[in-house]
């Protein structure tokens, strides 16, 4: 299996095969990891670096776990904010760590596009580790992987996105690689933390949980940022959990089983009631342990399966 | 005959005019004397002698062939950051001057967001000072406040005074109504315009595009349109109230085009500007995440962009000005969100605007030069230049019909940042007259 794109960068500009693809390599790695022995060769030889410039605990364990399983070469580096420090620009940083001979870079930034403006510049496969508010395309993967492994498939399912969709990379990834692969996808929230003519991605909007969750498959539920209440974009987080918080009380509006997601890490409390996380509808340590089986297949696919046609 | 030999061959900076030249072939086109048609212009000592048809034959002075070139009044830009003083590294006066001759002006207004502002009379004279004996006019428009902090009132007579032709704190708004109203009646004493850059900073903080769909998908912080309409009805309001002059800056959206064709329905004293930017690139451009799609006011939607075209079409836009603002290779070659905003303009406006209007037909060659030249002398309260005997040499030439590539590396700025390099373009600078001096253009 091969891919047709060069980079991971998000899922808006790949194609839905690679889509695909990706899922179903991603399926095997799966099985790997339950195995006593998780290594396996097929990077040997290859490096990879990590270049975190926004904090991330769960991503970066994520992905060079996923490397070291597959024997990449791996280096990491993490700088809180690139333009704070003097001196260095991104790109002279990013080429000099290139000009040490590498494979591949995964790369999160707080700034939409810099894996777009990596690509540009650098001759190394770039995976998109989360570029600020655009796209986190690996975990929109995962995800999607989750959701296949206990639905079946994501054709014609109902997936809705809940709570902070604005400047929210997984909301959007999620999008993207829903809708090309047939999904329904509904998002839900205060109407302050949606974005303006996000319909337009051929999504339907709601700003009453109570009505979504008689028709969903999937609730998706984000993340809250803590500090959009400074912001003004909601009063205050006792009536942000009253109206959009996911509770056990909530969900017996259900008239069937609703699969219970979330990206992490979670503010308990807020968006989502510990009963439900901890519940048996909730795939939320799954989501985590397929995250570095979708993460290896991403580097497996754009190491191997390189397409010349880019 | 003499062809031309000192005229064209030197092309390193400014050239003193030979003492005797004659413009051969040329279409003279001024609205002022309502003239557009095929004449020969003999200029002597920097002055315009003698128009018509002139036969060459036993001419003794040098001649520049202007077969298929039109010669207008000097065009003035009424809105470039020239970066100097403090920021020299980006631009200076000299080279922002050559970069404007290049362009096909021959004046430009600099904008006061420089280090330390235009907010005194020494930053004036060290202006004047830097652009003596220049082939192009520099015409400082000073800061509305002190230190353009939007708190007290600039000490504006003197600044007038000293050669200010208005007054803005471009670059930011003058958030406080209270300011703006008394900075439009303390303005109506020496008669110059107050220029506005629209924008409530209170709904634009830590934006980097327009907000819409596009900004949306990019994952940007977006700066509302209505932030920008919401300023121009404050102001056009203060205006009517304080029977003031006001104009807006870089005009961006198609409510902030209706609001200015209303306020002057009822006779209210507004003016208006638009880049050739925005009437010619929209915010589905960002999605390149070039850096140089960043600029403030942002990019905005198709619907906006042929509002601003139907306003320049319909008067209701009266100037084109560039927001010529450059930044160096190394600030903009950055991650998007850390760029700074602004592209250069002067050397690409004159092509973009043919291309886009005179050649789409939406308006003609006197309303480009009225928008160019007329207009923005007029607002500034300033004398246009006029092709007449007797009259000082202020020309621009150019050929409409010329096509020709965007080459950044031929740009005289001292900076490069635009989203047009490698366009195509049709109509090109061809020379510039004026101070006795001339300067043909090698972009
Ligand atoms: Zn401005």
């Amino acid at each position: 299996m091969v891919l047709h794109s060069k980079h991971l960068l998000g899922l808006d500009g790949i194609p839905q095969k690679d889509i695909i693809t990706i899922l179903d390599t991603a399926k095997s790695f799966r099985e790997v990891l339950d195995r006593p022995i998780k290594r396996l060769p097929t990077l040997q030889g290859k490096t990879v670096v990590n270049l975190f410039y926004e904090p991330s605990t769960r991503t970066r364990i994520s992905f060079e776990l996923a490397e070291k399983r597959l024997s990449a070469d791996i280096v990491s580096f993490s700088a809180s904010n690139s333009s704070v420090k003097k001196g260095e620009t991104l790109i002279d940083t990013v080429k000099n760590i290139e000009a040490m001979k590498i494979d591949m870079v995964v790369v999160r930034h707080s700034s939409p596009g810099v894996a777009h403006l990596l690509a540009r510049v650098l001759t190394s496969h770039i995976i998109n580790g989360g570029d600020g508010g655009h796209e986190h395309p690996t975990q929109a993967l995962l995800d999607m992987f989750t959701i296949r492994q206990k639905l079946g498939n994501l054709q014609g399912k109902t997936i809705a996105l809940v709570g902070d969709i604005s400047h929210s990379r997984v909301a959007m990834s999620n999008i993207y690689g829903l809708k090309k692969v047939g999904a329904r996808v509904l998002v839900c929230g205060p109407s302050t933390l949606i974005p303006r003519e996000i319909e337009k991605l051929g999504i339907e909007v709601y700003y009453n949980i109570d009505e979504i969750i008689p028709q969903v498959d999937v609730l998706n539920i984000l993340r809250l940022q803590l500090e959009r209440q400074r912001e003004a974009l909601f009063p205050s987080l006792r009536e942000y959990h009253n109206y959009f918080g996911i509770t056990r009380e909530r969900l017996e509006g259900a008239t069937k089983p609703i699969l219970i997601m979330h990206p992490g890490p979670m503010n308990r409390g807020i968006e989502i009631s510990s009963d439900v996380a901890d519940s048996d509808h909730s795939v939320i340590l799954e989501q985590v342990t397929n995250g570095v089986a979708v993460r290896m297949a991403v580097l497996y696919l754009l190491a191997g399966g390189r397409s010349e046609t880019h | 005959m003499k062809l031309t030999k000192n005229v064209i061959i030197s092309r390193k900076g400014f050239q003193p005019l030979p003492s005797s030249i004659l413009l051969k072939g040329g279409t003279i086109v001024d609205p002022l004397q309502n003239v557009n048609e095929q004449k020969d212009l003999m200029i002597e000592n920097g002055q315009i002698v003698q128009l018509g048809r002139i036969e060459s034959k036993n001419f003794e002075g040098d001649v520049l062939d202007c077969h298929k070139k039109v010669i207008t009044p000097g065009w003035l830009d009424m809105h470039v950051h020239l970066r100097e003083p403090g920021y020299e590294g980006k631009e200076t006066v000299a080279t922002g001057s050559l970069a404007a001759a290049n362009g096909g002006f021959t004046g430009v207004c600099c904008m006061p967001n420089t280090a330390p502002p235009i907010d005194s009379q020494e930053i004036i004279q060290y202006i004047k000072d830097r652009s003596k004996g220049s082939l192009v006019n520099v015409y400082p428009v000073a800061a509305i406040t002190k230190k353009r902090e939007g708190k007290e009132l600039a000490e504006i007579l003197e600044l007038v005074e000293q050669g200010a032709v208005a007054i803005s704190d471009d670059g930011s708004p003058v958030m406080s109504a209270e300011i703006m109203r008394r900075a439009l009646e303390y303005s109506k004493m020496c008669d110059i315009p107050v220029i506005g850059h629209e924008e409530d900073s209170t709904m634009t903080a830590g934006g980097d595009m327009n907000e819409g769909f596009v900004s949306t998908c990019q994952g940007l912080n977006g700066m509302p349109s209505v932030a920008e309409e919401i300023m121009i009805a404050r102001d056009i309001m203060l205006a009517e109230y304080t029977d003031a002059r006001f104009h807006v800056a870089h005009i961006s959206t198609a409510k902030s085009v209706e609001l200015v064709r209303q306020a002057k329905i009822k006779g209210i004293k507004v003016t208006c500007e638009v880049t050739p930017h925005h009437f010619t690139l929209i915010d589905e451009t960002v999605r390149t995440f070039d850096t140089n799609t960043k600029m403030n006011p942002p990019l905005r939607t198709e619907v906006d962009r042929q509002a601003l075209c139907e306003g320049l079409k319909d008067g209701t836009i009266d100037v084109i000005a560039s927001d010529h603002a450059p930044h160096s290779f190394e600030e903009k070659e950055a991650e998007y969100i850390y760029a700074p905003f602004g592209i250069i303009g002067l050397e690409t406006s004159l092509g973009l605007a043919l291309s886009q209007l005179y050649h789409k037909k939406l308006i003609s060659l006197e309303q480009l030069v009225n928008k160019f030249a007329v207009y923005p002398y007029r607002i500034l309260n300033l004398e246009c230049p006029e092709i007449k005997t007797g009259s000082v040499a202020n020309l621009t030439i150019f050929d409409p019909q010329e096509s020709w590539q965007v080459t950044p590396a031929k740009f005289l700025s001292k900076s490069a940042n635009t989203p047009f390099a490698n366009w195509k373009l049709k109509g090109k600078p061809f020379a510039v007259v004026n101070n006795n001096q001339i300067f043909v253009s090698v972009l």
